[in-house]
């Protein structure tokens, strides 16, 4: 089963002292597959993407690139192998032009030399409505076009898998569309990818499986519909407990789990 | 490589992108000219002029490679006097065994990067602060090694053989060119290593860490390349210094004092800018050779001055030209022209 998915999570576990991330966590993904993640805060969202993309090392279990074990391969070199991922609090290289960052992204991710490189990371840039702020230091972006950029950056490194994480949050109606269009159109040329959200619907639009994850673990997997619909789902986000509300949680921008 | 795939050959045939800024064409003339003076200098001024350059020229190349390390990899050393100091000492024992001194610099420049690379296992260990510290008690350690080497003079030091032979004018001539080609080649070395696709990933490794490890850079070999890069470029200037000198003593070349001087010039210059040190270096300089007589209170002085740097110009005195003219010596960006924009 390793062989034939993109990415397999076999297992993983991490906690940082008494806080469990993620308790034998196991989740693939197949080629060319849409994944929406949700949960509350502190269910190990954006630590379950930090051990993908190789940030932060599970305590046991194995990561699966490929039908590869990248568990103990470094972020960058998981990268170049495929994975391209996005930050929920966007880190942009801020004295660099916007074409300069995703160039970057280019040279180094996806391996491509000189005139080559330009014109994908151009292209990334169309795609990400970037093209008019190619010559524009990064540094005087604003949030909105940060998190374009941070998309941008992720298929600049010419990615198989693509980790979305939060990139609707704080996004105007019309925005999230064009940014579910963008997400779709990428999806349908074959590119596998796994969307943490908490524009729910933005999600429901652009994923065909939605994963529920709570307390480190996978409590949902399905159809996006009929994970939203399950009691334990519902019981998360409606029922009692300190973190509930979905507008509440969005105000929220520091990294989950730390 | 589905994204790559979808590169239109329109788009591809429409892209320009330039390398250079719109001030570099007349900059570059006004830099070779400077260099062709320069060059040109023993021929028309007297010894005492060219002799005082030569510490320039040696504060410039220093200065570079403190940039280098600090405002490129974001490794902020303390610790580079160990490979000013183990290129000296190379100098001198190459001299010994018969080398001549001027061929000796370079040599000097591949000792360091020879000691570099384990240094810089042990170094690497260490982050941020620690870092920093780390990298001074390394240098701290290498001048208790050579002390006790006895045929190097220990303590007290020794004075370079091989220099007699030469004529004093020659020699004062000679010195001065290999100063000023030392200057020019670490200048010359940063701007092609930035200028490169490792500079723009050392760039985006100056700006952010961990997104830059993310989008496929190698953080930590680029880190290594830029240590080795100054580690020979510190060794050179430290031959440099000897062949000058025509003596090294163990306190002196291996004194935390070159840090302090490579900092200083880097943070009033433009730190992480080419042109930040080179501008940092002459101010420096200007600095020294006004207020030589003032004793303490030059050094008193000098702290001011940098720490109101630090404090109201934090990209320098390049940082702040740049910001109000676009102005640029060593353009190492990539401009976008040639779309519909």
């Amino acid at each position: 089963m390793t062989e034939q998915a993109l990415l397999h999570l076999d297992g993983i576990t991490k906690r940082f002292g008494r806080v469990t991330v993620a308790k034998d966590l196991t989740l693939s993904v197949r080629p060319g597959e849409a994944l929406g993640i949700v949960g509350p805060n502190g269910a190990g969202k954006s630590s379950l993407f930090a051990m993908i993309s190789g940030d932060l090392r599970p305590d046991s279990g194995a990561v699966w690139f490929q039908g590869r074990k990248v568990t103990d391969v470094p972020p960058h070199a998981r990268t170049r192998a495929g994975i391209g991922r996005t930050y929920q609090v966007p880190r942009p290289f801020e004295h660099l032009t916007v074409f300069e960052n995703v160039l970057v992204c280019a040279h180094q991710g996806a391996a491509l030399k000189g005139r080559q490189a330009w014109t994908h990371a151009m292209e990334v840039l169309e795609r990400t409505g970037l093209a008019e702020l190619a010559n524009t230091p990064a540094g005087r972006l604003a949030l909105l076009q940060r998190k374009r950029l941070e998309v941008a950056r992720a298929l600049g490194t010419g990615p198989r898998l693509l980790l979305l994480d939060e990139v609707a949050g704080g996004l105007t109606e019309p925005e999230v569309l064009e940014l579910v269009e963008v997400v779709k159109q990428l999806h349908a040329e074959g590119l596998g990818i796994v969307w943490i959200e908490h524009v729910v619907h933005a999600l429901v639009e652009a994923v065909g499986r939605m994963v529920c994850l709570a307390g480190g673990d996978v409590i949902a997997d399905g159809e996006p519909m009929g994970v939203l619909a399950d009691p334990k789902v519902r019981e998360l986000y409606l029922g009692g407990g300190p973190e509930t509300g979905l507008a509440d949680e969005e105000d929220r921008t520091d990294e989950e789990g730390a | 490589m589905t994204i790559s795939q979808m590169v239109t050959s329109r788009a591809a045939a429409a892209l320009d992108v330039s390398r250079a800024a719109r001030s570099s064409k007349l900059s570059a003339v006004v830099m070779l000219a400077a260099v062709a003076v320069l060059a040109a200098l023993p021929f028309v001024a007297f010894s005492n002029v060219t002799d005082t350059l030569v510490n320039l020229f040696v504060l410039i190349a220093l200065a570079s490679m403190w940039n280098l390390l600090a405002g490129f990899g974001g490794l902020v050393s303390v610790g580079q006097q160990a490979y000013i100091g183990i290129g000296a000492y190379s100098v001198i024992a190459f001299a010994d065994q018969g080398v001549q001194p001027y061929l000796a610099v370079p040599l000097a420049a591949v000792t360091c990067v020879i000691f570099a690379v384990p240094t810089s296992w042990l170094a690497f260990r260490l982050r941020g602060d620690y870092f920093a510290v780390g990298t001074w008690v390394i240098a701290e350690v290498y001048r208790l090694l050579v002390v006790r080497i006895d045929s190097v003079g220990g303590g007290s030091g020794k004075g370079l053989a091989g220099m007699s032979d030469l004529d004093q004018t020659l020699r004062g001539a000679l010195t001065y060119w290999v100063a000023l080609a030392l200057a020019l080649a670490t200048i010359a070395a940063c701007y092609l290593l930035l200028r490169g696709r490792l500079g723009l990933s050392l760039m985006a490794v100056r700006d952010e860490e961990t997104a830059a490890s993310s989008v496929g850079i190698d953080v930590r070999r680029a880190k290594r390349v830029v240590y080795l890069v100054s580690a020979a470029g510190c060794g050179a200037a430290g031959g440099v210094i000897t062949v000058s000198s025509l003596s090294v003593n163990p306190d002196a070349i291996f004194s935390v004092q070159w840090s302090a001087y490579m900092i200083f010039i880097v943070v009033i210059g433009g730190i992480g800018y080419i042109e930040g040190p080179l501008l940092g270096a002459v101010i420096f300089f200007g600095l020294q050779q006004l207020l030589a007589d003032y004793g303490s209170w030059y050094l008193v002085l000098l702290g001011a001055i940098g720490m109101a740097a630090a404090l109201w110009l934090p990209r320098g005195l390049w940082g702040l030209m740049r910001d109000r003219t676009g102005l640029s010596l060593f353009p190492v960006g990539y401009f976008v022209r040639g779309r519909d924009a």
